[in-house]
């Protein structure tokens, strides 16, 4: 594998029903970063059928070309054609960084894809950024410049690993959604539209979809809230979460919640944060009845502003806080839910 | 019909994660267990075995030691265990691991492979779809229910907002959720047997279609350039007051925080 021959950083636009996932628009911002560092560009790959006009979009967010696979074989995601579409532009276009949204999709796409072109594949970044390997010189041991290093928790979020893929090409991330950063969309911009089709024939890997069942929810996306208002088992009850929607609203927030919530069915999966559910950095993040185990913290103790409230004053989560409130959150959420009503009508 | 599933023994990071004084993970202190993604599918291989017969063999790479959740799903049920463990195994990333269970696969029949969509350890979901891509086979993943209609599956694969019905021919590879259902406890009588079962192990040359170069830390293509235990942001304020003052309190910093 001569690796002089991979040059750009390519994205995979995920769309969904004709839509563009926002993990595309993070993926491309993202992706600017490491184009200007390797002095190179941006390629999203859209694939799909009927999608040649969302092309204009992923201008808006940064890429300076657009590859669009356009089959009907493509119209709803199944593995082995995606596969195919992005598999196909690798062979063909040699990027050297590609990069796949860390999503239902692209966490099937991601590994089928790679172990098809034979190269490595880091799963669910959360940074990524342009160094040397190894990052320290070891004696006479060369080091390669102008490589991608992913960083990615592990063990449940209690460990993080820097990886690198020195020697195989392209180098491939998945990339968490809610981590990356998009960049203000620049109207009217446009790329250079290429389109590309490598065949599709079925064979056996070509699964039939019987049906799609859309689960009709009227759910908000808890990874791009500004505040999140996130209540656990100490809450008590579903309908007490009352409270907590009270002082979303006056914060113009959002709720989330912890685990337990969920097991308990007071709350939809959509609005779990941790581990196995969404990781959030919002401007301020409310931990309210929530004990904060490591499960919990591993998804939100990268926001900007922790506050908890809890009666346990042994609780964990006020080791991950920067104002921890010892008491009983049913006499205090209320409370701050009216004051603060009055103290932002005052302003 | 002849199921395989792919288990791995995990450390138990939920029971309780256990430090070393200088802030590392203590492994050796952590509980181990089958990882749970794999034993509800061991679970849903068992149910296909239940209601239209089924041989089911589990299939596991990893240390020695590692013939505990082999035992563990043979008590639970399962028919036969095969071990893969080799010194030049390990250091294994997704695509070396994977490219070993393939070579190991082909040695056996199998309508159905089942392996758990990820481990709670790595976290990846990359082995299940990158072993059924070295063996040719259509994969599904995330399935939340999985069916037998002839000689083929019918799956429910998640997505965030639906789910697609799915119809796959055999032999092909389904990636199980835990949410796909509650495993089976082993019984006394199946915990008996298990450990008069024989237990197939397989090291580097039994694998058939690999080569080395692709196999083991050598034939990781991701390497760890850096690896370190999180550093946790350390704890901020902690007030104990009478709920007015700490309604005050709060308020006052969110002011402070331009939040407000």
């Amino acid at each position: 594998m001569n690796l002089e021959e991979y040059k750009g950083v390519f994205v995979f636009a995920q769309q969904v029903d004709n839509e563009i996932s926002s993990i595309a628009f993070e993926l491309l911002g993202k992706a600017k970063d490491l184009a200007s560092d390797l002095n190179t560009d941006v390629t999203a790959v859209l694939v799909g059928y009927n999608v040649k006009g969302l092309a204009d979009q992923l201008a808006e967010y940064g890429a300076d070309k657009v590859i669009v696979v356009d089959d009907p074989e493509l119209k709803d995601y199944r593995t082995e054609p995606y596969t195919h579409a992005l598999a196909s532009v690798i062979n063909e276009y040699k990027p050297e960084i590609v990069l796949v949204g860390a999503t239902a999709i692209g966490r099937d796409l991601g590994p089928r894809v790679s172990a098809r072109v034979k190269t490595g594949l880091t799963a669910d970044c959360t940074v990524l950024e342009i160094g040397n390997f190894p990052i320290n010189k070891i004696g006479n041991q060369p080091q390669k410049e102008n490589q991608l290093l992913m960083t990615r928790p592990a063990f449940g979020g209690n460990t993080i690993a820097t990886i690198a893929c020195p020697d195989n090409r392209p180098q491939m991330a998945t990339v968490r959604a809610g981590v990356m950063q998009k960049i203000d969309p620049i109207k009217g911009a446009k790329a250079e539209v290429i389109e590309f089709n490598p065949g599709f024939t079925p064979d056996n890997k070509y699964v039939e979809i019987l049906n799609i069942v859309k689960e009709v929810k009227d759910v908000v996306d808890i990874s791009e809230a500004k505040i999140l208002v996130s209540g656990g088992r100490g809450v008590g009850s579903a309908e007490n979460f009352k409270l907590l929607d009270d002082l979303a609203e006056v914060l113009g927030g959002t709720v989330s919640c912890s685990r337990a919530v969920v097991d308990d069915g007071w709350k939809e999966k959509e609005l779990q944060v941790g581990q196995t559910g969404k990781t959030v950095r919002p401007q301020v993040y409310f931990a309210i009845g929530i004990s904060g185990a490591i499960q919990h913290t591993a998804g939100m103790e990268d926001s900007d502003l922790i506050i908890a409230i809890n009666k346990d004053e042994n609780a964990p989560i006020f080791d991950v806080a920067d104002y921890g409130i010892v008491g009983d959150l049913n006499k205090i959420v209320p409370m701050l839910t009216e004051q603060l009503k009055a103290a932002i009508a005052n302003k | 019909m002849k199921i395989v599933v792919c288990i791995k023994q995990v450390p138990d990071t939920k029971g309780g994660v256990k430090f070393n004084p200088d802030g590392t993970l203590d492994r050796g202190a952590m509980l181990t267990i089958m990882n749970p993604d794999d034993k509800a599918g061991l679970e849903a291989a068992l149910r296909l075995k239940d209601q239209y017969g089924a041989e089911v063999t589990v299939l596991t790479m990893g240390l020695p030691k590692a013939e505990e959740v082999l035992r563990e799903a043979m008590a639970m049920g399962a028919d036969n265990g095969i071990l893969v463990t080799d010194r030049v195994l390990g250091g294994a990333d997704t695509w070396a691991t994977s490219t070993t269970i393939a070579g190991a696969l082909r040695n056996i029949d199998y309508d159905l492979i089942i392996t758990g969509r990820q481990a709670i350890d790595g976290d990846t979901a990359q082995v299940g779809p990158q072993i059924s891509e070295h063996l040719d086979i259509p994969v599904i993943s995330y399935a939340q229910d999985i069916k037998v209609d002839g000689d083929s599956v019918i799956v429910q694969r998640q997505y965030e907002d639906r789910y697609h019905e799915v119809k796959a021919k055999m032999p092909c590879l389904v990636t199980a959720l835990s949410e796909l259902n509650e495993p089976r406890y082993m019984t006394p009588g199946g915990i008996f047997d298990a450990y008069d079962k024989e237990i197939t192990v397989w090291g580097r040359a039994d694998l058939k279609d690999v080569d080395d170069s692709n196999l083991g830390l050598k034939g990781s293509p991701t390497k760890i350039a850096k690896a370190s235990d999180k550093v946790r942001k350390g704890a901020g304020e902690k007030v104990t007051l009478d709920p007015d003052e700490a309604v005050k309190y709060l308020i006052g910093k969110l002011e402070e925080k331009h939040v407000i």
